[in-house]
Parts: structure tokens; sequence; C-alpha cells
């Protein structure tokens, strides 16, 4: 698909002197080998985290959704800024496996598995909150345009929110297809090593019978490439539309045609951000930094940094116009997130978001681990700031006065977020411990162009030649 | 290195003399006073035949300018919104007099404002042009792309056009600061006394800020392109690569002040011709629009090079990219269309709507065609992988993008400036041929000045070997 040549200036991908053999038994180790007493710890805290959280969802199903700190002014609160946040997380897997497949970026490759396997995780999450807002979940099918046996039900088509239905479930959809049909062929590696009869029925069963034969690969390859050209306008349709819940409406703060491209970019932000995490650790813990180079993370850096600044100019771009505007609900509503009551928030979102990614200019900072690993916390914790921004201080402040009041978070708001994020790390380390990681297969696609070995091995044969 | 062919010099002198020809005719016949648009009027009904047509116009003098005070909060449009509706209203022999004379006035500015309004338009659309190859140069440099650089010294010579462009574009600036033309009514001090909303603009839209701003930004950016293409010159006989590095650098920088400079350009040379209106998403609209106008020029000009013999390295798979761009730019034009225009017809606010309303009311046909030629056209014929590498094919689909991102600039500048009182003709298409031949003529002479091939890039065997 790509040139086989390869300037001399680029960096090894994969690095130290793997042959494609070692790429094999580096991607299986984690799966035929056991836990380790780390892992065992972080998956009790996850497991814990994820209990108290169906403990909590619990009680809202029991009680009502008034066990939430939501009111009549502010409607929406933690619920829906969570759903968004955990939507935008999903965004960089599929970025990174379709748009960097598109742009025929070739260190997509070591990070792509992991990447699509968090969206899928954490668009289950983010599904979530809007069902359990619906205060009786068993009926969430209602929000499907079923046949009509119910009376006069029928969903609004109208409605931003209906939008989101079909936007988010073909996305995890076509997400879930484009994970699994790359998983494939290293399904069936994993297939053919294994030692137990039970682990190799289970591989053949998820391998659907790839047999490895020319054939498969090319059907592989242009499904690979038909699956990347519908998930990137997928990508970028879902935060859309996510964005038109806010837009479409007449609230000062959240009708401004910026939203769209700007909850993009805002999803790109922290979807990297979490990428990084979440590598940054598992590259440790898992053995895998021959494959996830610092060269890996400092290019996700570079994205951090490029996706903090387009939504650090929105921001700008908002509060500027909504000076120029002369509207005064408008001006209104941007004074009162940076001075109202709710001011620290908005300097949280400004600083986490605008500020911090911009220290990534710096070669050293992001090069380095640690560095890299704060910021992508910091990000994240930002980017949740920004959606309670959006949400809670635009509607905090009612058109009437006599409507104002705060939002209060409960415990069953903290603990069904603290569930989310458990169930999330519950899901990650499962699939650390049984999935392929890296998609190994692609890896090796690459190795001969891109890899320390075969780079210096090319450069002595140049030497060899020349003498 | 390419010699600029006399048969294309020659061409691109007869089209900036018919250019000049257009536009001086158009100038010449613009309406003196008031006595020459009731002429005018007097035709236009004449062969509409329209009984009705007479009351509805009236009730325009309301309409676009702010230039009657009681009508100073509503924005533009709104009038000839609310027209039909005070059509019944209107019999006073006095009002009605007055009102037609107001109109007549009205009128006479608009059509006044015309062939500048045409110059201003073609003006703008090639110097961004030019800026938009050179931000799409800039993002290849710091992307470090290694399909691109065998086309580097195309999109250096396209961007050699930025600066006649921008002093050309500056000028009509300055004359509207100067009030020679009156295509930002902000600038008329007449219309801001009476207009609340302007003044509370005026900390920002003022004449000279509005200049120092034009000039900073027209200055930043012909800083880089200089610097951009000495250093790329300098890099063809260099030993190492530290001109690439330098080249590297400057293009992130640039890119920094491109994003802010871009957006506030397009407030303030754009949108402030509807002083009233005002939409957040604007200035990344106006990116999209140009850029995807200089991808379309940029496969243009190398498949004409390629064409006369030039360009060896460049094989279809660099064509197949650059129509690749030409496609997803339009869609991604088009995404930015579609949230705008949507989010506010959805919304329905009358600060906003009254934008579209004129879109839609005056300029139905170009407004809606446009959507067709930029979206519709090249999705369905550039989708199809085999017809971008077709040279003809992306020549065709790129003749479309271009004329249908002119009418989006049209649309843009039009409505604000001549109202109902649009149409293209000598004027309009005069200027468009001048400025084509100003940019070919530029842009080619640019492109004789230096080897076609970015020799030293450290990733120019990586382009050379390009092939998808």
């Amino acid at each position: 698909m790509s040139s086989h040549y390869e300037a001399p200036i680029r960096k090894p991908l994969v690095i130290g002197d793997k042959n494609f053999h070692d790429v094999t038994v580096d991607v299986a180790a984690p799966v035929e080998g056991r836990a380790n007493k780390q892992w065992w710890i972080a998956f009790s805290i996850a497991l814990a985290a994820f209990l108290w959280g169906v403990a909590c969802v619990a009680y809202t199903v029991g009680t009502g959704i008034g066990t939430w700190g939501s009111n009549k002014t502010v409607g929406w609160a933690w619920d829906i800024t969570n759903f968004v946040w955990w939507v935008g997380i999903g965004h960089a897997g599929t970025l990174i496996s379709a748009v960097l497949l598109l742009f025929r970026q070739k260190w997509r490759m070591a990070i792509n598995r992991s990447a699509e396997a968090m969206t899928i995780f954490s668009v289950i999450q983010a599904a979530m909150f809007p069902v359990f807002h619906m205060g009786r979940p068993w009926l969430a099918y209602w929000v499907m345009p079923v046949p009509n046996q119910f009376g006069s039900l029928w969903v609004n088509f109208n409605s931003p929110l209906l939008w989101d239905v079909f936007a988010i479930s073909t996305y995890l959809s076509v997400s879930l297809v484009f994970w699994w049909t790359g998983l494939l062929p290293d399904f069936a590696m994993l297939r053919d090593r294994a030692v137990t009869p039970f682990t190799k029925r289970v591989y053949s069963i998820v391998s659907f019978g790839w047999s490895g034969r020319a054939k498969d690969w090319q059907r592989f390859e242009e499904v690979s490439l038909v699956l990347a050209g519908l998930a990137t306008p997928l990508v970028l349709s879902v935060h859309t539309i996510v964005s038109f819940d806010f837009a479409t409406s007449v609230i000062p703060g959240w009708h401004t045609t910026i939203l769209p491209p700007y909850f993009v970019a805002g999803a790109i932000f922290s979807g990297f951000a979490m990428v990084n995490t979440l590598l940054i650790i598992m590259r440790k813990v898992s053995n895998l930094e021959a494959y996830i180079t610092i060269q890996h993370i400092e290019l996700m850096n570079i994205i951090i940094m490029i996706t903090g600044s387009i939504v650090g100019v929105a921001y700008i771009t908002e509060l500027f116009i909504a000076w120029y505007s002369g509207v005064e609900y408008e001006q209104y509503a941007f004074l009162n997130r940076a001075t109202g009551p709710y001011w620290w928030s908005y300097f949280l979102m400004m600083t986490c978001n605008v500020v911090s990614p911009q220290v990534m200019w710096f070669k050293k900072i992001r090069t380095s681990i640690m560095a890299s690993f704060i910021i992508s916390i910091v990000v994240n914790i930002g980017m949740w700031f920004e959606r309670f921004v959006i949400i809670v201080t635009s509607l905090h402040r009612d058109y009437l006065p006599s409507s104002w009041t705060m939002f209060q978070p409960t415990f069953v708001d903290a603990g069904f977020f603290i569930g989310t994020i458990g169930f999330f790390f519950v899901l990650f380390l499962l699939y650390s411990r049984s999935f392929p990681v890296i998609a190994q297969a692609e890896v090796k696609s690459i190795m001969k162009t891109s890899s320390d070995k075969y780079k210096r091995l090319r450069e002595e044969g140049h030497n060899n030649h020349s003498h | 290195m390419y010699t600029f062919s006399s048969r294309l010099k020659t061409f691109s002198f007869i089209l900036m003399i018919v250019g000049v020809l257009g536009i001086g005719y158009s100038f010449f016949t613009a309406p003196k006073d008031i006595n020459d648009v009731e002429a005018i009027l007097a035709d236009q009904h004449g062969h509409h035949g329209d009984a009705h047509a007479e009351a509805a116009d009236h009730h325009e003098a309301k309409d676009a300018h702010v230039q009657t005070a009681d009508h100073s909060e509503a924005a533009h449009a709104e009038a000839s919104h609310d027209a039909h509706g005070h059509a019944a209203d209107a019999h006073a022999a006095d009002a009605h007099n007055d009102e037609h004379h107001a109109h007549l006035e009205h009128v006479l500015h608009q059509l006044q404002n015309k062939p500048w309004a045409a110059v201003y338009v073609a003006a703008l659309f090639f110097m961004l042009i030019a800026l938009g190859a050179l931000a799409f140069y800039a993002i290849q440099n710091a992307a470090s792309a290694g399909w691109s650089p065998v086309v580097f010294r195309v999109m250096e010579g396209i961007s050699a056009y930025l600066i006649p462009g921008a002093i050309i574009v500056f000028v009509l600036l300055v004359l509207g600061v100067m009030g020679t033309h009156h295509l930002f009514i902000w600038m008329d001090d007449e219309v801001v006394a009476h207009d609340h909303l302007i003044q509370g603009k005026s900390g920002y839209l003022n004449g000279t800020f509005f200049l120092i701003r034009a000039v900073i930004f027209m200055g930043g950016w012909i800083l880089y392109r200089q610097y951009a293409r000495k250093n790329s010159l300098a890099q063809d006989e260099a030993n190492d690569n530290s001109y690439y590095k330098k080249n590297f650098k400057a293009s992130a920088a640039f890119l920094v002040f491109f994003i802010v400079s871009e957006s506030i350009m397009s407030w303030d040379w754009i949108m402030s011709v509807d002083p009233h209106w005002f939409s957040t998403l604007f200035g990344w609209y106006v990116f999209a629009s140009f850029v995807v106008s200089a991808v379309t020029v940029i496969a243009m000009v190398t498949l004409y090079l390629k064409s006369r013999g030039y360009l060896e390295y460049v094989n279809t798979s660099h064509i197949h990219d650059l129509a690749k761009f030409m496609f997803g730019f339009s869609v991604f034009w088009t995404y930015l269309w579609f949230s705008q225009f949507m989010l506010i017809w959805y919304a329905d606010i009358p600060e906003e709507i009254t934008y579209f309303i004129t879109r839609i009311n005056d300029y139905n046909l170009p407004f809606f065609g446009m959507v067709v030629m930029n979206f519709v056209f090249p999705v369905l014929i550039l989708i199809n992988t085999d017809f971008k590498r077709l040279s003809w094919i992306v020549v065709m689909a790129g003749i479309i993008i271009l004329c249908g991102h002119y009418i989006d600039f049209f649309n843009m500048i039009m409505p604000a400036t001549v109202g109902d009182q649009w149409f293209i003709g000598a004027g309009e298409i005069g200027a468009i041929l001048f400025f084509m031949g100003l940019f070919i003529f530029v842009v080619f002479s640019s492109i004789a000045k230096a080897p076609l091939l970015a020799k030293r890039n450290p990733l120019i065997e990586e382009s050379k070997h390009f092939h998808y």
C-alpha cells in the first residue's frame, strides 16, 4: 500500500534488535503468561469502583433520578457531562485507526488496537448515562422508531437527541466491526500458538477461521480501507451530533455555530490524552517499549498540542464573538462563565486544555514519559470540566432570574461516574490479558521499512556495496 | 528549469486587458444619480411587467443598509422580510414620495457599490488562493509529509501571488476607510451615528485598528512566504539539512499565526460587510472555502506543467493524492457550510437568520447552486479512485470547484453590498479575468525562477518513489 522507500531522517518505529518472530512472541506474551501482582491490584481496584457504580445505578433505578443532584433549572448536569466526556474519549480510537490509515501514518500500527478497544469501552460507558437518565431504562428501546403498538408513541425526528441514538449506535457497530476485522489475523496467530485445547477452541472461534491465504489478506486490506472510509465521516458525525444536542437550542453559550468542529477537535484532544494515559502504563507493564516508543508518545503529544490549540482558538472565538455580537444574553453568558460563581471550573478548563498542552512545544517535555503522563491526566480533567462549564454554567442562570440556582452533585452522581471509570478499566484490563494488544500483523508489514534492525541492515548493505 | 511560454504570457496579458475593459465598463455605466436609477428600475419593471413589483420595491428601501435611523436596530435583510407585511399600509402620498426617494437613493448606493464589490470579491478570492496554497505548503512542511516535496515548487510559485494580491486587497481596504467606496457601511460615520449595535463594536470596527490588523496579518504571511521560499532554495545547494529544519520550525510557527490571523481576517474583511451579523464558525468556514480552491489550483498547475513535459517525478499517485485532498476539503467545506446553516436555520433567532433569509430570497440560485457545485458534484465525481488519476477529470472537477467557491465568496460579499441588485455582468467577469491574468502571470513567472525539483529536500527521494 505505501511506498517501500523511507527517507533516512525518519526515526525507526520498532526499536531494538527485533525480528519477525520476536514480534509474535512479544505480542503473545501477555496473553500466554500469567497475570502479575500489579495487574491483580489494579483489577481489584477497578472492580471495586465498578461494583460501587452498580450499587449507585441500582439505587437510581430503584428510587428515581431524584437521587441525582440535577434540579429543575440545571436539568442536565453530571450525567450529560460524563456522557459527552466518554464519547469524546472514544474518538481517538477511530481517528488513529481510520484517519491515520487514510493519511498513511505508519506509526498508528503500534497503537491502533488499544485505541480502538478504548473507543468501544468508552462508548459503552457513555451510552449508560442517557439510558439511566431515562428513569425507566427497561423502556430504553422506545428511543428506536419501533413499530407503533404503544398508542401514539413515536420518536421525534426533529430532535438531535434522537440523531444521537442513531449516530452513536452506528458508530459503535462500525467501530466494533473495524476492530474485529483487524483482530482476525492476530487472533489466528494466538490460535496457532495455543497449547491447551480450550484456548485453541476459543481463539479459533473468534478468528472466524482465518487461514492466512493470499485471498484472505487481499480481502482484509480491501475491507480495512472501506471501513476506514466509512468510519472517518462517522467519527466526525458523532461528536458533531453530540454538539447539536446543545447548539440547536436557543440557550446562550450553547447556541453557537462553531460548536460542531470544536467539539470534534475537543474529542480528538481528550481521546489522544486517554490513549497516552493507557499506553504509557501498558507499554511498561506488558514490556512493549520496543513497539510503543518514545517517538509514538511524542507524536501523540504533538496531536494533543495541536488539537488543544484548536480548542483554545475556539474558546477565544466564542468569547470574542459574544462581545462582538452585541447580544446581551450572549455577553452575559460568557461573562458569567469566566467571572460567575463557577469561575473556578472555567479557569480549570482554560488552564488544563489551552495552557497545559503548550508545554509540548519543548522537545524535552514531549519526549519525557513522566511529563506526558501527567499532561494526559491534566487534559482529561480539563476536558471533563469543559463539558461541565458548557452544560452547568449555561443552565444555572436561567432566563428567569427567580430560577437561578447552583448545582450540587450527590454521592450517587459521583458513584455512577466512578463506576463507569471502574467498568472501563475492568474491560481494558481484561482486554490487555486476552487480546493481542498490538496489531502484530500490521507491525510486521512495516518491519522492513521502519524497524531499527532492518534500517541498520540496509545501511550496512549500502556501505558494503559502495566499498 | 521551466520557461514561461510566450503563449501563456500573452494569454495572461489578454486576460488582464479584457478584464480591465470589463471593470472599466462597469464603473462607467454605474448610475451617477437617482434619475439614472429611476430609468434603470423603470426598465426592469417594464421587463417584468409585474404590477406588484413596484410596491414591494418601495419597501426594500427600509431594507439593506442601516441608513434609515429607525431601522438601525434591525439587521439588513430583515426589512425585506417585513416588506410584504408593511406593503398594505404605505398609502399616504407624502410618505410614499419620501420612501420612493429613499429607495432610489438606496438602490443608487447599491448600484454604485456593484463594480467595487465585483473587484473586491475577485481580488480577495485570488489572494486567498495564494494564502491557501501557502498554508497547505506549511502543513506539508510541518507534518514532514513524504509524498508532496516534488510539488513544493508549484506551491511556492502559487504563493508568490500573495504579495501583489495582498497589496491590491490592502489598497481596496484603505480606499474603503477613506470613503472612496461603501462596501463596509460601518466605515460610514453617518451610519454609525444612528446605529446602536455598530457603536457597541466600534472599539473593534474602526478604520485605524482595521488597517493595523490588515498590515500585521498580511505582513506576517508575506514574511513567512519569503523566508520559507528562501530556505527552500538554499536547501537545494546545502550540504546538510539545516535549511530544511529552519523551514520546519518556521512552518509550525506560521501555522500558529495563521490559525489566529485567518479567523480575524475573515471577520474583518468578509463578515463585517454585514456588521450586525455574527457567526463563530465563520473563520473556519472561509478557510475551508479557500483551501479547497488552493489545492485545486495546485493540482491544475501541476497538471499543466506535467502536460508541458515538466515535473518528471510527478506521477499519477501524486495527482491522486491532490485529488483526494480536493475531495476531502470539499466534504470538509460542506460540513462547515451545513453546520453553520443548519444551526442558524434550526434556532431561527432574528439576529442570525436574517443572513440566510436574504440569501435564500434574493440569491436563491447562487446560494443553493454553489452547494451543488461545491459538494454534490465533487463528491460524485471524485469519490471514484480511477477518476482521481485522470487528468481531464481532475481539471473538469477543478473548474467546477473554483467556480463554485468564487460564487461562495460572491454570496458572502454581495448581499450586504448590492442587495437584490446583483447580476454577473461585465464588472464581475472582467474582475475575474483581470485577476486570473495577473495570477497566471505572477505565478508562472515565479515558477520559472527556480528549478522545479527541490532536489536536496531530505524527503525528496520518498516523494520521487511515491507510489500508492
